[in-house]
């Protein structure tokens, strides 16, 4: 494509609106303000729209577009939260049927649109890629432009490009014109603006790195989002929970055996209703949970001695409360869950079906209820064995069974056999049940005693995409300060063919730009620019009816 | 401990009676008539006596905020009366940074009232020290809520400016649609005034009712009626002595009492709305203009685009990367679509739009108010209606 050679001299790219060296409108020789935004840069969006790619990159570099897509994800998320999503309804109902039942047909119609797992449908992740592709393409569209632009900026600009600027003064030059031009500077510069000075013109420019901002925190929010897939991928992102027992070690999943843990000891307190400053709670102090804490013990074995027998090395001792995670090696154990009571022990002795003997009474047997032994041999002679065990016994098609591990409502079938004889006696023994079996029996299992614990969960995180998530985090909030609590603000003042010429541009924040030219004025004697985008001033008595839609020069057609 | 709870009760107390002081100046200050001086020049400090006041008010509401702390061994932004307050108090503070960049005693006028608002309708919820639940105890939380009430209250004073304008530029002489619109903002903000009025009255009366229900589980349970009850709970048998039955029951899985509470606020709102116009003969908006007759429109849109601009970073810094590392450490992952945090997004997502379309001239002005007032109707969405109705994991009522 064809450059444009600019009157001063300099090549702009085709498409140029503004030359980047002394600012002439190259594009339209009308009236009103320059399209600041940009400084008039040619954009690829601008310039080019003949094959497709051009296409898609005009839709996804539009701020109208842009905005669209914000739009439609907020809309969207929003929709979500009308009914809870399906990991926040009750554990084990069924979304199905969940959703008519509570909420009726309105809640049918939610699930059925899918909107029980809306934040991660597919149209909803097409959203946010189109978010994440919009970001890309306008910011790359607009960056080189606007880079290239400020940087060849002259010092000397077009008296068009002047006479158009939001704020602009122009008035005959006086004799000591030169001698205020050169206290400007100095004045500028002990407000930290940079001045540069070129044959009787000069510019003053401050806070230009602002300018930058939105692509930084643009650069940040893909950062981020690139991040946020990868937990996509199961090497990124473990997610699972183990039950520790009191005084139990497992293995921590995910680490391929290499890490277990031991639960020390459980501990829950609660808040205590004597507590001065709760005193006046209607709801008791002592109803509220003040710590849930695991104290566990982490153990390593290294990758040789897996499974080699070898005793694994204690790596240390670690209170897991809630807001206080264990991490070891990219691993972080949580507080999450606990159940306590839970049986761990029955005591049994053996006594005669009828009247007691004191003897076989006291001679009793402790069965380990996550992992009881097959035979029990009794001091006294006898033997007692245990045919079958259902930890959490149920009975289903005409069938004793056992719903899980776990021993909620343990159930034995155990054949007691007594002293010298062959054949012994089966029954069914739990709590508070003892049914025999057998046609004939003279001895029964009687529980004496059981015994309790405490069983803790915690989970298993492991997220290999902290890290990016953070670093696109950080960068995404530098950028946003950079471009808010920051502005780019630049004075032109030139002295020309007898005509003293100023204007300024600030990128947002006029009120700064234009307090900083009173203040020269205060100090050097210059004019003040007038404020071309107001086209109305108030007088202070109107009430009514003001038209809303001034100008702003910096403002872009989209 | 009990007399630092009483300390801090009354600090907050003399707050309030400080920016209603300062409401007070600035309302002075803008209708009163024009001091001169001997030389002539305009004398009138009504407006710094009424930034004063606020900024008093400012410092005695940190006094409530720093008593309460240490009677309550955590910071208190942990339920709703706490977290409510605070976001008062940060709107007041907002106002303290961005008045003296633009002096505008309108929006001291309209900001310290919105201030005054928003802290009695704290008030209205239990107002004792509640101990902590274990996700809650961490300094992260905090500096999540600090962080996040700050970008509120500032975005709120985007809001009060926005108002401001919108008030300034609206022709009320003729019936219009943006009258109308206007009209209904106004009337939100006195739903909330009749509510508190309401919860005060018969506060100091001492009205209470109990009602035995079903609960959504099917029990048999208790619900207490501080109001009386238009709308009962399910299957509501009256368990006080005295006092009528409900017109009309609700299903089990409405919080009945809330709802009946929304009902009275709107009954309450209704009937201050049509007194004032009964007494003041004009849609209020129209009352309000010939105080902000002064005000030079495009400044006030600016101001609230700054407001914005410089609220903007602080809430995306608390209630998204701040939430995101409190949520990382209490909650096990960064991020889990809880209501409240979708809510979050939305507001980010809302005042991440505001800004691009701000790029263009188009939305400059009123359009630019229009979006301030609704992204402060979604942040009062996210306080109350998501906390109180949709609760989830962040829900004080835990
Ligand atoms: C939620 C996602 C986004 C966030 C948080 C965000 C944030 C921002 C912020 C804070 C600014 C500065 C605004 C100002 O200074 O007033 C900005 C500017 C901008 N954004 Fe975004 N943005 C997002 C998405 C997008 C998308 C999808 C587009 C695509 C069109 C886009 C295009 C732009 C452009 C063109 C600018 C102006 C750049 C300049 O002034 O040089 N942004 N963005």
């Amino acid at each position: 494509m064809k450059k444009v050679i600019c009157e001063c001299g300099h090549e702009n790219p085709y498409g140029t609106e503004l030359c980047e060296s002394c600012g002439k409108p190259l594009k339209d020789q009308g009236k009103g303000l320059v399209n600041m935004r940009y400084e008039g840069a040619a954009r690829r969006s601008q310039t080019y729209s003949r094959t497709i790619v051009d296409k898609i990159w005009n839709f996804f570099s539009s701020v109208k577009v842009g905005v669209w897509i914000i739009v439609l994800t907020l809309i969207a998320s929003s929709l979500g939260t009308v009914f809870p999503q399906e990991m926040f309804i009750p554990p084990g109902e069924r979304a199905s049927v969940y959703y008519q039942q509570e909420y009726g047909t309105a809640g049918q119609l939610f699930y059925q649109l899918g909107f029980h797992n809306l934040y991660s449908s597919w149209w909803y992740m097409l959203l946010v890629a189109g978010l994440a592709t919009s970001l890309i393409i306008a910011s790359i569209d607009r960056f080189f432009p606007l880079y290239r632009a400020l940087k060849n900026q002259r010092v000397t600009r077009h008296p068009g490009f002047m006479k158009r600027q939001r704020l602009y003064h122009t008035e005959r030059a006086g004799e000591d014109a030169h001698d205020r031009l050169k206290k400007a500077g100095d004045a500028l510069r002990e407000k930290r603006y940079r001045v540069r000075e070129e044959n009787g013109n000069l510019l003053a420019e401050k806070g230009r790195f602002s300018r930058w901002g939105p692509y930084v925190n643009h650069i940040g929010l893909i950062i981020f989002l690139i991040g946020a897939t990868l937990r996509l991928f199961p090497e990124m992102y473990l997610d699972d929970h183990i039950w520790v027992r009191e005084g139990q070690t497992v293995e921590v999943k995910g680490t391929g055996g290499e890490y277990s843990v031991r639960n020390e000891e459980f501990l829950i307190e609660f808040y205590d209703d004597e507590d001065e400053r709760f005193i006046n709670n209607p709801q008791q102090a002592s109803a509220v949970a003040k710590t849930y804490q695991t104290t566990v013990t982490l153990f390593q074995q290294t990758s040789e001695t897996i499974g080699s027998g070898v005793e694994p090395d204690e790596v240390e001792q670690f209170p897991i409360r809630v807001n206080n995670p264990l991490t070891f090696d990219g691993f972080s154990l949580y507080q999450v869950d606990f159940k306590l009571n839970e049986l761990s022990e029955f005591t049994f002795a053996v006594e005669p079906e009828e009247g007691t003997d004191d003897e076989l009474y006291s001679e009793t047997i402790d069965v380990n209820l996550y992992d009881p032994e097959t035979v029990y041999e009794m001091d006294n002679g006898f033997t007692v064995e245990i045919l079958e065990y259902f930890p959490n016994y149920v009975f289903e098609n005409n069938e004793p069974g056992t719903l899980n591990r776990i021993p909620d409502n343990p159930r034995f079938i155990v054949e007691i056999t007594p002293p010298g004889e062959e054949e012994g006696e089966m029954s069914m023994v739990g709590i508070q049940v003892n049914n025999p079996l057998s046609e004939e029996s003279d001895y029964r299992l009687r529980m004496v005693d059981f015994d309790t614990n405490h069983v803790s969960a915690l989970a298993v995180r492991r997220d290999r995409t902290i890290p990016i998530l953070i670093a696109g985090g950080i960068i995404f909030m530098i950028g946003l300060v950079q471009g808010a609590y920051w502005h780019h603000r630049r004075i032109w003042i030139q002295e020309r063919d007898g005509e003293l010429l100023l204007a300024g541009h600030a990128n947002k924040n006029w009120n700064a730009l234009k307090k900083d030219f009173s203040w020269l004025s205060e100090k050097t004697g210059l004019p003040e620019p007038a404020d071309q985008a107001e086209k109305e001033e108030t007088d202070g008595t109107r009430d009514e009816g003001v038209k809303s839609n001034h100008g702003d020069a910096g403002s872009d057609k989209q | 401990m009990a007399t630092l709870a009483q300390t801090s009760s009354n600090l907050l107390l003399a707050a309030f009676f400080l920016y209603f002081l300062a409401t007070v100046f600035f309302a002075v200050s803008i209708t009163g008539g024009r001091f001169k001086n001997k030389e002539g020049d305009e004398k009138n400090r009504t407006g710094t006596y009424g930034y004063i006041s606020s900024v008093l008010a400012f410092v005695s509401a940190i006094g409530y905020f720093v008593t309460r702390w240490i009677a309550a061994g955590h910071a208190p932004v942990s339920n709703m009366f706490e977290y409510t307050t605070f976001l008062g108090i940060m709107m007041g503070l907002g106002f303290v940074i961005i008045y003296p960049i633009y002096k505008s005693r309108v929006l001291g006028l309209f900001t310290m009232p919105i201030v005054m608002l928003i802290i009695a309708y704290a008030s209205v919820f239990p107002t004792e020290i509640q101990p902590l639940i274990p996700a809650l105890q961490t300094g992260w939380l905090q500096i999540h809520v600090i962080t996040t009430a700050l970008g509120q209250g500032i975005l709120a004073v985007g809001f009060a400016a926005g108002l401001v304008y919108l008030i300034r530029v609206t022709d009320f002489k003729a019936k219009s649609k943006k009258v109308t619109a206007l009209e209904l903002v106004l009337f939100g903000l006195l739903c909330f005034v009749g509510h508190v009025l309401l919860n005060m009255g018969f506060g100091a009366a001492g009205y209470e009712k109990e009602f035995n229900y079903t609960n959504e589980y099917g029990e048999q349970a208790q619900m207490e009626y501080q109001l009386p009850a238009i709308i009962g709970p399910n299957e509501a048998e009256l368990a006080s002595e005295t006092g009528s039955n409900p017109l009309l029951l609700a299903p089990d899985f409405i919080v009945a009492d809330d709802l009946n509470a929304v009902i009275w606020a709107f009954i309450a709102g209704t009937a201050l709305y049509w007194l004032l116009r009964l007494v003041l003969r004009k849609p209020i908006g129209g009352a309000l203009q010939p105080l902000v007759k002064g005000v030079n429109p495009q400044s006030a849109d600016e101001l609230s685009y700054r407001a914005i601009a410089i609220g903007f970073p602080i809430f995306t810094l608390g209630g998204l990367i701040f939430a995101m590392i409190w949520a990382q450490i209490a909650w096990t992952r960064f991020w889990g679509w809880d209501p409240k945090e979708v809510w979050a997004l939305i507001t980010f997502l809302f005042y991440a739009a505001y800004l691009h379309l701000r790029l263009s001239r188009g939305w400059h002005g009123e359009k630019s108010a229009w979006l301030c007032v609704i992204g402060f109707a979604i942040i009062m969405f996210n306080l109350i209606f998501v906390n109180l109705v949709i609760a989830g994991l962040h829900s004080y009522a835990m």
